[in-house]
């Protein structure tokens, strides 16, 4: 399956990216190498093969919800580009 | 014999015996770096370190004396700036310690304040993808020390760290420590806590030590691992004590050698070598067999769907907002929230981290998953079965850590496919979710360390040390320091 610069563009879009022209370029083709060579997955069979996303055999690891102290707001601001009060700011979003 | 140049069990031992201090390691260490660091470049933001290394008032509780720990740029400290070598992470300052971390201090270490050398978010195999500058193998300082743990294994090499922490995502601690002579392990993946790691594939990131030798390598693993009630992936069973299984011998130990690993792209010299050390082994009484892991040459195209999959969802939280850089959308803009997003995300991701997370994004996108990331999961399923198939028969396999040694910087770095297979011997480990150490087992003709590569069944990490730690008291591949 083949990357062009319209659906690179695209997925650089849903990854919020924003890509300079010649990175485009470079990309798409460095791309469509890597795909290219990870194709070579079609040549097994899976059919009958169950997906593994998690390696360890554990799900649903549950905890009593207690409350307890967690990171005081101010702390958690201090790293943020702009903050007031007790939250973030952000850019405009609704006019 | 300078303080800096010991094993940390070595100046454990002196302290204990009160011919030194860790004040005076402190010192040792900070002379050292002042000497070799402009060649090496290990650390990152050296002199503009905010915080004053915590060294515990009272070392003498925990069992590690005060001795410092170097810290890779992707695991949290508190107050002291993790970037993760990443121009979108600038500033950061963690409002709390990774669980490595409170760890180490809990066992009278000292955290060093200054970090090591990265790729950026871990992506790489050769440090050169940090937003820094690159660091320089202290084998050969035109040679790139591997990656992406790349500065802690060349502090260790250099005599500037005695002991370092890494992360391995599909690689990041074994190569660079093949690649720099000395030891480096991934745990089991759930053995040690990944809170405060800064994610980068989370079902194959695991934090592990590199050190000047195997007995440190256990130690160190002792002090970072255990359960942890803030990492819902870590595991609760016993953490052995890792220093009881060295030392014991390897009589009859079973050993698997995968012929799947020793074939085209495998530098002969290396072949050379590490068939040496097979041979060593067996001298030494294991049972050598060889085996098939048919599935390996898939390792690679799975792991660059798997990994940057979980990237490209994991680095979504860079967004310009919580933290680290912002770049503004131009005034009036009528979607200045996502033209922000764009904009500090196509400032402040490099070439690589774009690279991965486009994949990712790509592979997860509506018409693709199927055929890419499910594909890569059921793949993924073939290899862990391999290695259950092996082990029902065998105590641990032997192979290199990589297929040639460190390459020269700016060799690789315009061709990311051949970079991606600079991982192929190490990559299986973490899909499969195995433990791993690299150790030195002799050098090229130019002088270049080469790894040998020792996995075993999941939470064995004491049979590797076992092995591992046999093979090194049977030679002396880990007592060789580079010039500098």
């Amino acid at each position: 399956m083949a990357i062009d610069k319209e659906t690179l563009q695209y997925v650089a879009h849903l990854a919020r990216i924003e890509l300079q022209p010649k990175e485009l370029e470079k990309l798409s083709q460095q791309l469509k190498d890597i795909l290219g060579f990870i194709d070579n997955l079609n040549r097994i069979n899976t059919e009958k093969i169950n997906p593994t996303s998690h390696i360890l055999p554990i799900s649903n690891v549950l905890r009593q919800d207690q409350g307890k102290e967690s990171l005081p707001v101010k702390k958690a601001l201090e790293n943020a580009a702009g903050c007031q009060g007790e939250f973030f700011v952000v850019p405009k979003v609704i006019e | 014999m300078e303080l800096y140049s010991l094993t940390a069990h070595e100046l454990i031992d002196l302290i204990k015996d009160k011919k030194t201090d860790a004040k005076q390691v402190l010192e040792s260490l900070r002379a050292r770096i002042s000497f070799v660091e402009l060649k090496v470049g290990a650390y990152v933001r050296l002199g503009e370190v905010k915080k004053v290394t915590s060294q515990p008032e009272d070392s003498s509780s925990g069992g590690l004396f005060g001795i410092p720990v170097s810290i890779k740029d992707n695991i949290c400290t508190a107050g002291n700036n993790t970037e993760c070598c990443s121009k979108i992470l600038q500033g950061f300052s963690p409002p709390y310690d990774a669980t490595v971390i409170s760890k180490l201090k809990e066992s009278g270490a000292t955290v060093f304040e200054a970090k090591t050398n990265m790729d950026e978010f871990a992506f790489g195999s050769s440090t050169e993808n940090s937003c820094f500058a690159p660091t320089h193998n202290p084998w050969d300082l035109e040679a790139v020390p591997g990656g992406s743990s790349g500065g802690s294994a060349a502090a260790v090499a250099a005599d500037e760290a005695i002991w370092a922490l890494g992360s391995d995502t599909g690689g990041s601690i074994r190569q660079p420590a093949a690649f720099c002579g000395v030891v480096g392990l991934k745990p089991t993946y759930g053995r040690v806590s990944r809170y405060g790691l800064i994610a980068f594939a989370s079902s194959l990131d695991q934090i592990g030590p590199l050190t000047k030798d195997v007995q440190d390598s256990a130690i160190l693993l002792k002090a970072i691992a255990g359960y942890d009630p803030c990492d819902s992936t870590s595991v609760d069973i016993n953490v052995p004590d890792y220093k009881k299984s060295l030392g014991n011998g390897i009589k009859g130990i079973k050993v698997g050698i995968p012929r799947e690993y020793f074939i085209e792209g495998l530098d002969p010299e290396i072949k050379k070598i590490v068939d040496e050390a097979v041979d060593k082994l067996r001298g030494l009484g294991a049972l050598i067999k060889e085996i098939s892991l048919p599935h390996t040459t898939y390792a690679v195209p799975v792991y660059y769907i798997i990994a940057t999959a979980e990237a490209s969802s994991n680095l979504a939280r860079f967004d310009g907002v919580q933290y680290g850089l912002r770049v503004e959308a131009n005034k009036g803009s009528a979607q200045a929230m996502i033209e922000m997003y764009k904009k500090t995300r196509g400032e402040g991701f490099g070439q690589e981290a774009k690279r991965r997370i486009l994949l990712g994004t790509f592979a997860l996108s509506h018409g693709y998953y199927d055929a890419y990331y499910l594909k890569a999961l059921k793949v993924r399923t073939l290899i862990k079965q391999d290695f259950d198939q092996v082990f029902a028969e065998l105590d641990c396999i032997v192979t290199p850590t990589s297929p040639t040694s460190a390459f020269k910087i700016g060799e690789k770095i315009e061709d990311p496919l051949k970079m991606y297979l600079s991982d192929i011997y190490t990559i299986s480990a973490n899909l499969a979710g195995i433990p791993a150490i690299s150790l030195p087992c002799g050098f090229t003709k130019k002088g270049l360390p080469v790894g040998l590569q020792i996995l075993a069944k999941p939470f064995d990490e004491e049979m590797i040390f076992k092995v591992a730690h046999a093979y090194e008291q049977a030679t002396d591949w880990h007592k060789q320091k580079p010039k500098l």
